[in-house]
């Protein structure tokens, strides 16, 4: 197996939040070059807003961000434009651009930093397309789409101009268990393919478990674990046990029962209910 | 609640807490419509996307222009025509129905029915855009959506205001001729050559001069109210876009009127 030439990514003290007020504090993480990477976590403990500062789409309260060994915040513009361009994001509903057509969102990026033929722009699209499986829906607005399709064409944006680091923020939201695990081969078929660093923002545990090469879990306001996903399974610390049994519990959840008391509940109700009818006959 | 007792102790602590809102939205709204002007004269290859614009804030307007610039044009011509024939002086007809078309009426109408048509719907395609996260896309693509989205349409407001103002200015012009003439029955001639007479090259440049800035006025203020959408307090998502659009409104037209007195201090 050859080695990956994907940069690694690496935090230092991050202090994360907005308007000065921090949601995750003094995060020391790394996400390993050419591996796919998960950040897991409660609703509310930040991994979406530790998402968008990597991406600095917000700056950091304190701290500092490497991507492949360069200290974003010492970066010139110039720099930060090439790592950009080489970055690749999936964004939760795709974020297509609604005014244009599917190859033409696709192929945005191409038109705007390359000076590629459009003949050679729309043969790398319907490559794109038809490895995401999306090569017949080139002509299609992103309105005509459904949402599996819609994140399928934002991944092919995403990848159309190969990149080496690719985010994806709550891929299998909104999608059924059959297009989940569909979506999930295909991220990583695409890893491999391209060799790139992925990390992925989730809160589906069974993705976490069938793809994670490295787990980072947010929680109380701070990194509650990093590691493989092996060592997170054997691990005795109550709160992730919690975790993860809870998760557990999800998958295997027996399909819901009303308690005895609430059947008597709704039984009492009904026949008051029939009795008023038989009264106003 | 820290700050709410703080705010009890410290006399104008509210009043100042809102001024310093005000400037700071100011502060930032300038340079916003700094950056999107240097963006229209560096970005010539949004030459494809300003011709959309253009389309949908001009041409799309013109019909909805029309109708208000005759009607304007027609009150106008009544009204004055029955104010000045009390005096015997309806051979002014035309001077008032020019003057007052040319330097305040068409710019500020034209500039009102223009926020409402194509101002609203910048702040709510920017605002949805925000919210869908389509302009983080552009960010990460590393496209300026300030270049992207806003120049395009910067250009095609200072474009378009002007030009349907103009137009506003003819219909007008003629509404107020079908009442005052065809209606009421002032002289043809008189109505016509008072109208060429009275309008001197200073009223006609004003009211572009007013047009322009109105139109720069509207569009920086709705494409901020919508590029910011997600930064309001309280109001999230759809909720955002809806509050967003319906403060771009009312700012852009208290701006338009309060612009239009500073300008006509100025240029008169």
């Amino acid at each position: 197996m050859k080695n990956s030439t994907a940069p690694s990514i690496r935090m230092e003290n991050l202090t994360i939040g907005y308007g000065g007020n921090p949601v995750v504090k003094d995060l020391d993480i790394e996400f390993p070059g050419g591996k796919l990477s998960m950040i897991v976590g409660g609703s509310g403990s930040g991994k979406s807003t530790l998402l968008r500062h990597i991406l600095q789409l917000q700056p950091a309260i304190a701290g500092n961000i490497f991507i492949g060994g360069n200290d974003m915040s010492d970066l010139s513009k110039k720099e930060q434009h090439c790592i950009r361009q080489r970055t690749g994001v999936l964004f939760q509903d795709g974020a297509m651009l609604g005014s244009l057509k599917v190859v033409d969102n696709v192929a945005l990026p191409l038109r705007e930093h390359t000076r590629l033929k459009e003949d050679q722009i729309l043969r790398i699209v319907q490559d794109r397309l038809n490895m995401v499986g999306l090569g017949h829906a080139a002509e299609l607005y992103p309105n005509e789409l459904s949402g599996g399709m819609r994140k399928r064409a934002g991944l092919a944006r995403a990848l159309v101009m190969d990149p080496q680091v690719l985010f994806c923020d709550e891929p299998t939201s909104g999608l059924d268990p059959v297009m989940s695990a569909e979506l999930d081969l295909l991220l990583l078929e695409m890893m491999r393919h391209f060799d790139m660093t992925m990390v992925v923002v989730t809160h589906d545990l069974a993705s976490m478990r069938g793809l994670a090469d490295h787990v980072v879990l947010l929680g109380e306001g701070k990194c509650l674990y990093q590691g493989s996903i092996e060592e997170l399974e054997e691990t005795e610390d109550p709160y992730l046990r919690r975790f993860l049994d809870r998760a557990a519990e999800e998958r295997d959840a027996p399909r819901l029962t009303m308690p005895p008391i609430g059947r008597e509940m709704m039984k009492l109700n009904c026949d008051s209910i029939m009795s008023d009818k038989d009264t106003v006959r | 609640m820290a700050e709410k007792a703080q705010e009890t102790q410290i006399p104008f602590a509210f009043p100042c807490r809102i001024c310093m809102r005000i400037l700071d939205e100011l502060g930032g709204m300038f340079l916003f419509m700094l950056e999107s002007l240097v963006l229209v004269f560096a970005g010539w290859g949004q030459l494809r996307k300003t011709v959309r614009q253009i389309y949908f804030i001009g041409v799309q307007s013109v019909s909805v222009i029309a109708l208000i610039g005759l009607f304007t044009g027609m009150v106008m011509g009544m009204q004055l025509y029955y104010a000045l024939a009390a005096f015997g002086a309806d051979g002014f007809l035309g001077t008032g129905v020019a003057l007052s078309m040319v330097r305040e009426l068409a710019p500020v109408m034209a500039a009102i029915m223009l926020t409402g048509r194509a101002g609203s719907a910048m702040t709510a395609e920017i605002g949805v855009m925000r919210i869908s996260e389509q302009i983080d896309a552009l960010t990460i693509m590393d496209i300026n959506p300030m270049r992207y989205l806003v120049a395009p349409k910067m250009a095609a407001s200072l474009l378009s205001f002007p030009i349907l103002t103009a137009f506003f200015n003819l219909i007008a012009l003629w509404g107020g001729w079908l009442t005052g003439v065809k209606l009421l029955g002032a002289n043809e001639g008189v109505y016509w050559s008072s109208v060429q007479t009275s309008l001197q090259w200073a009223d006609i440049q004003g009211g572009f001069i007013k047009s322009l800035v109105f139109g720069l006025l509207v569009c920086t203020i709705c494409c901020f109210e919508g590029y910011w959408t997600h930064t309001r307090s309280g109001h999230a998502g759809p909720e955002g876009v809806s509050q967003s659009t319906t403060n771009a409104v009312v700012k852009s037209c208290v701006v338009i009127l309060a612009a239009d007195y500073v300008l006509t201090s100025l240029l008169w």
